[in-house]
């Protein structure tokens, strides 16, 4: 066992599959001999080599589509976009291209990759470096998508996204790289679609996602100890394939239920899990599902202005009590 | 605007054309000749099916375009890979995929090749190497540098050709693709079937340079040939010597071909923008026509051209038969085939 930071888990994550199987190979820009922009590619060209490990030019449609087709025709490649603003250039191949052909044709062709990217907020980057475009990929047919909160689970859900015949994107937050986790020695595969109570708890029902997850947890612990309110925190990891279960679970034990996201307002996750509540799970809640988000705004650099736009543990917590008393 | 085919680029193959040359063989030209003929025939039928309301959406004929698919398809070998767009039913065909697995997609029946979930403009035959028809504009040109990339890691010797319209060459993603290709000198052909029109608008129009193509390929250090898109032969030779490069390490290559659609851009367009006598002056240059008269005169008979047309007729007509004869898809084929697990589950 060992204390890694999510950013070296993502190494370690890549590594271990490209380990595993010579037809995993790695493209993106500035991901080989600079070991990424954010640093979470060091060492793999050195450990795999250049043909396996690809520098490319800014050019994402040509990232996602070379991608694409090496995955139709037998690999398991590995694509990063820097930034998951940057789906906005290459939004063809998320839309179009990888969830449709397997459909298109009867199932004759097939997509096993997986796009890694820096999702979100917290590091003062702008309207445009800055996003959680989960909202963007969650609502297409054909698409799998994932978002670790921790070391341990950046490594076990890579490795299950680059095993699944399906294309996976991969959502890293900028925010979390530097947080710190154990990680143990062994190899690491976890499966996709499957949430995590991360806190026991009988009141109410916190769901979250990446950096929101260790808010919601602090929001949670600030409510136990301040007002005795005790909330189960789930972090959801996987919006496709999406863990019902383990939520309806939930919500049914503690009849009330709270969404943490970072996305804007409109269309975000936690809409379609709070409908889906609403469908399933309505008369065992006590109160309406409440979701806490960004507004409804691009993001502002400032970190005064970004600080007050993300879901904060104050925020989350004021909300949780407010609602939870009215 | 070019309304005629303009003469062979500077980077032609060696070869001479027109009748006499005694580079390709007996065997190769009747191939030509057949493929050609059965394009005509599947096309000219899918219009008519449409008028029949037999063929519903939409549909883009390469009716006039068929040498270009058919020199190419004649070079490729068994395992060479075809990429190419919406306008793709005569590279489909000439890869050898059944006419009835095609005009039954045209027709949306269970019989298709995509069992009717595809559709005209997505026609895909993974076991004849054809591996889609892409509908968004220069979508393919990087997914075809990426299965080209495979071939090149795994050590493996197929060939990708990746075709594309004249309009493709004016968005991005046919620049990213291109660039790619020559930095990792993947083996890929791009070949641009240049019919003069991006839908409805000349390409001369609403282009910086006068070969939409070729003009841009000395930007990525390619050679940039402009050839006779309406000689099979003249193709043919490119082909075999830009796919012979490719395999053997070269590199990519791109070739514009210079052609011409007989009909509008898709089954909506009457194609009224074109001037007076362009489509008849064309037409005096049809393809086929032209490829027919040089055979006579390499000496191949009559007769062995009618048989070629006969069968390709009779062929055409049994499979409008069988997909006439079909019943569309099952309805559980809806929810089939959106994941790996075959279905279309989001959640527990």
């Amino acid at each position: 066992m060992a204390e890694l930071t999510y950013r070296d888990a993502v190494a370690r994550g890549i590594a271990q599959e490209m380990s595993r199987d010579p037809d995993v190979v790695f493209l993106g820009e500035d991901v080989a001999a600079a070991g990424g922009v954010f640093k979470t590619t060091v060492g793999l060209l050195e450990q795999f080599g250049p043909q396996r490990v690809r520098d490319t030019p800014i050019s994402e449609q040509a990232i996602l589509g070379a991608a694409m087709g090496a995955a139709m025709t037998g690999l398991k490649p590995i694509a990063e976009i820097m930034f998951s603003d940057f789906f906005a250039v290459c939004f063809d191949y998320l839309a179009n291209q990888f969830p449709k052909s397997r459909y298109m044709t009867a199932g004759q062709v097939k997509c096993p990759l997986v796009v890694r990217t820096a999702n979100g907020a917290s590091v003062r980057f702008g309207a445009q470096h800055s996003q959680s475009v989960e909202n963007w990929v969650m609502m297409i047919p054909g698409l799998k998508v994932v978002a670790p909160s921790t070391p341990v689970d950046v490594v076990g859900l890579l490795a299950a996204s680059v095993r699944d015949p399906d294309p996976v994107i991969f959502l890293e937050h900028k925010g979390l790289y530097a947080t710190k986790g154990e990680v143990p020695d062994r190899e690491i595969v976890d499966s996709l679609g499957t949430a995590r109570i991360v806190r026991p708890g009988k009141n109410a029902t916190i769901l979250a996602l990446a950096l929101m997850v260790p808010r919601a947890v602090a929001a949670a612990e600030k409510l136990q100890a301040e007002h005795g309110i005790d909330c189960e925190v789930i972090d959801v990891r996987s919006l496709v394939p999406l863990d019902t279960r383990t939520i309806l679970d939930s919500v049914s034990r503690t009849s009330r239920v709270f969404t943490v996201e970072e996305n804007p307002r409109l269309c975000g996750w936690g809409a379609e899990l709070a409908s889906l509540i609403a469908e399933e799970a309505f008369f065992k809640l006590d109160g309406p599902p409440v979701r806490i988000t960004t507004p409804h705004i691009p993001l502002p650099a400032s970190d005064r202005l970004e600080d007050l736009a993300l879901p904060s543990v104050d925020r989350i917590a004021e909300t949780v009590r407010r609602s939870l008393e009215a | 605007m070019a309304s005629q085919p303009t003469q062979a680029g500077r980077l032609q193959p060696k070869a001479a054309n027109g009748a006499g040359a005694a580079d390709i063989s007996k065997d190769v030209r009747l191939r030509l000749y057949r493929l050609q003929v059965e394009i005509r025939e599947s096309e000219q039928r899918a219009y008519d099916l449409f008028l029949q309301n037999l063929v519903k959406g939409t549909s883009h004929l390469s009716l006039g375009q068929e040498a270009v698919a058919a020199g190419f398809a004649a070079a490729m070998e068994p395992g060479d890979l075809t990429f190419c767009t919406y306008r793709g039913h005569a590279h489909t065909l000439a890869r050898g995929t059944p006419a009835e697995k095609v005009l039954g997609e045209l027709m949306g029946r269970d019989n298709g090749l995509l069992r009717g979930k595809g559709g005209s403009m997505h026609l895909t035959s993974v076991e004849h190497g054809v591996m889609g028809s892409y509908a968004i504009v220069g979508a393919h040109i990087p997914i075809a540098c990426g299965a080209a990339w495979r071939a090149q890691y795994k050590g493996a010797k197929d060939v990708t050709v990746c075709f594309f319209g004249d309009g493709t060459t004016n968005i991005g993603s046919f620049h990213e693709g291109l660039n790619l290709a020559v930095i990792w000198k993947l083996p890929v052909v791009f070949v641009c079937e240049n019919n003069l029109y991006m839908e409805y608008t000349p390409i001369s129009e609403v282009t910086a340079v006068d070969a939409p193509a070729a003009g841009r390929a000395s930007a990525y250090g390619l050679e940039c040939p402009v050839i006779d898109g309406q000689d099979a032969d003249e193709v043919y030779r490119t082909a075999v010597a830009a796919i012979q490069k490719a395999r053997s390490g070269g590199g990519p290559s791109l070739i514009e071909c210079r052609t011409y659609r007989y009909s509008g851009h898709s089954r909506a367009d009457p194609a009224k923008y074109r001037p007076a006598g362009e489509l008849d002056r064309w037409k005096e240059r049809d393809p086929i026509k032209v490829y027919r008269a040089r055979l006579l005169e390499l000496g191949m008979s009559e007769e062995s051209l009618a048989e070629i047309e006969r069968t390709a007729k009779s062929q055409v007509d049994e499979a409008t038969e069988k997909c006439k004869a079909a019943p569309p898809p099952p309805a559980d084929l809806l929810l089939t085939d959106v994941y790996a697990d075959g279905g279309s589950a989001w959640r527990n």
